[in-house]
């Protein structure tokens, strides 16, 4: 199977964010692998083990997304190839979608396309339903579990772990999919898969490359602002024993009409 | 008309769901600075009362357009007539509670008209005819701001528990456009469905009860001799801590939740988790109890409206953000406050 990762580069959970002047800023944390991602990364590579095949990981960023890519590479994907054009700069969504979408056909003939549910930088978690519909491919987001693959049948079912429900579904290939955390632990990079990462040469394709132009962004950000201070003077409830602290609480959160 | 504002009321089992109505009092109150009126847009299948219920909550018209394919959820056949009614009458604005289904659906109809699509909304403002709506990112450690300024109409949807929901009044009336849709079959097809494994929703919950780390920490805890692993001892403890905090959560008609450590230590399932990686959730009251409060966390929890720490450390980062503290066992501690609640609560 032909199996294609689509993978973003963003600062690390325990980054402390902030802005300023406008920017934003995480200091010396590092830039990682999306978390989300190395759950897509993870499932791209146990459907490629279970079929056969190759998994290839791309990702759309500047030069430094390498690093995410070459995490995928260590993980065990096969390929990576980085989408870079400065046209990129003010991408939304729409301009993110059609430029994965544009490697997507490029690539030819692909099986499944493979996301995380959401980065963690921008958390808009739209991209993946915005390429399936730019490729007229079934969309298959918040998947929990991937059920079965049939190769011969050209088939995918899942499960999507909806609020209300799980949702048990079995779509045609080719189809893009994107995963939740229940998919299962992503494995650790081997020994031998940081080396063969490390040497790996990774293309990059522009957008002159995949023969796309590149369509304005919808949006735009007039200010990043950080969120309002909250009140953070920490009332200490104290008492005799655990009873004489937990009705002195309950008192409080009566009075303050918490409860 | 041409500055129009139709909001998407999300639906399952027949019952609105997720901000729907909430997204209805938004577009009411953006209606004297951008538009005359509120169209409710129900489409599925058997879903006709759910426009008069939008109705009753401040629309002033609505469409429906249902289809035996449609009975079951898919994006793609909602998109198409989604898009098809946008197309036809060009509202300013489409607002959409946030939900699983409608990230996916505003997601593509907002490729279909090759327009922004903003998810988790906090708050909207007029600014020269667009909506600037405001939303999270990097799971609240920042806002932005975000339009669309060019193109027509804007995608923007309300995060859940941001924005009061307006009182129905059953007096109110109001015509509804009720036809047959027609959408090409789609090509996925609907095996079941499976009960979830969440009690209460967490987005959805007014109070969260959530344990971290801590609530392994009980050496006076005798597991069964049975249980000779040192990793299987540690997680029957959290278990038997995570039983207390779910009798605390009874007590109060609470959701459960649990921090990145205590899911990722095997102690209790993900969908419990609340942080970054895991469920942003924004309940009146969030009682936190052995979570230090890991960035990553109070991510996820910040925007609480009142938040209770119980931790042995009383250094813990969690006090920083909590309104009010207790430094003591949760074991001790949690076990009291449920007895208390259940008295003056009644639960």
């Amino acid at each position: 199977m032909n199996i294609v990762v689509c993978v973003k580069q963003t600062p690390d959970t325990a980054a402390s964010v902030t802005v300023e002047g406008g920017k934003v800023t995480w200091g010396d944390a590092p830039l990682v692998l999306n978390p989300w991602d190395e759950f897509a990364v993870e499932q791209a590579l146990r459907t490629k083990e279970a079929h056969g095949g190759k998994v290839t990981a791309i990702s759309l960023g500047p030069e430094g997304a390498r690093e995410a890519l070459k995490q995928a590479l260590a993980m065990g994907c096969e390929e990576a190839i980085l989408l870079s054009d400065p046209a990129y700069a003010s991408a939304d969504t729409l301009v993110v979608s059609a430029a994965l979408a544009a490697a997507l056909r490029k690539l030819e003939a692909v099986d499944l396309a493979f996301f995380g549910r959401q980065a963690v930088d921008s958390d808009t978690g739209v991209t993946a339903a915005q390429v399936a519909r730019r490729l007229g491919w079934p969309s298959l987001t918040l998947v929990a579990a991937v059920v079965a693959v049939d190769p011969q049948a050209r088939t995918i079912d899942v499960e999507r772990m909806l609020e209300e429900t799980r949702q048990q579904v079995r779509a045609p290939l080719p189809a893009v999919v994107s995963v939740v955390k229940e998919i299962g632990e992503p494995r650790y990079p081997s020994f031998m898969g940081i080396r063969k990462a490390s040497k790996a040469e990774i293309p990059v394709w522009s957008a002159a490359d995949m023969g796309f132009s590149v369509p304005a962004p919808a949006l735009t950000w007039p200010a990043i602002i950080a969120p309002p201070k909250v009140d953070t003077t920490c009332e200490m409830i104290t008492g005799d024993s655990p009873a004489a602290i937990a009705a002195a609480l309950a008192d409080r959160l009566i009075d303050e009409k918490v409860l | 008309m041409a500055d129009k504002i139709f909001v998407y009321i999300d639906h399952y089992n027949g019952q609105a769901v997720g901000p729907s109505w909430e997204a209805v009092g938004v577009a009411l109150g953006l209606g004297p600075s951008l538009s005359s009126g509120v169209t409710a847009l129900v489409v599925g299948d058997g879903v006709r009362g759910l426009a008069e219920e939008a109705i009753t909550y401040g629309a002033t018209q609505a469409i429906v357009r249902e289809s035996a394919e449609l009975k079951d959820f898919r994006p793609e056949p909602y998109a198409d007539v989604v898009t098809g009614i946008l197309k036809e009458h060009q509202p300013a604005l489409l607002l959409m509670p946030t939900t699983g289904r409608t990230r996916e659906l505003g997601a593509m109809v907002a490729v279909d008209l090759e327009t922004g699509v903003t998810p988790d909304a906090i708050s909207l403002q007029v600014d020269q005819g667009a909506v600037v709506a405001t939303r999270p990112i990097y799971a609240g450690k920042l806002l932005t701001q975000e339009v669309a300024r060019e193109r027509r109409p804007q995608i923007v949807m309300i995060r859940t528990r941001a924005f009061p929901r307006p009182s129905p009044d059953a007096s109110k009336k109001g015509a509804v456009d009720a036809a047959a849709a027609a959408p090409p079959p789609p090509a996925t097809q609907v095996l079941g469905y499976k009960a979830s494994e969440a009690g209460v929703s967490l987005t959805d919950a007014g109070v969260i009860v959530s344990g971290g780390r801590g609530v392994s920490n009980n050496g006076r805890l005798t597991p069964p001799a049975e249980i000779t692993d040192e990793k299987q001892k540690e997680i029957w403890r959290a278990q038997q801590g995570f039983e207390l905090i779910r009798q605390l959560a009874a007590s109060l008609g609470a959701a459960v939740g649990a921090s990145r450590a205590a899911v990722d230590a095997g102690y209790i399932p993900y969908v419990n988790q609340v942080g970054q990686t895991g469920k942003v959730v924004s309940p009146d009251l969030y009682i936190a109890c052995g979570i230090s409060g890991a960035i990553q966390h109070l991510a996820g929890m910040r925007t609480s409206k009142t938040i209770v720490a119980v931790n042995k450390d009383a250094e813990a980062p969690i006090f920083k953000i909590a309104r009010f503290g207790v430094v003591g066992d949760l074991y001790d501690i949690v076990p009291a406050m449920t007895e208390v609640f259940r008295t003056r609560l009644g639960k």
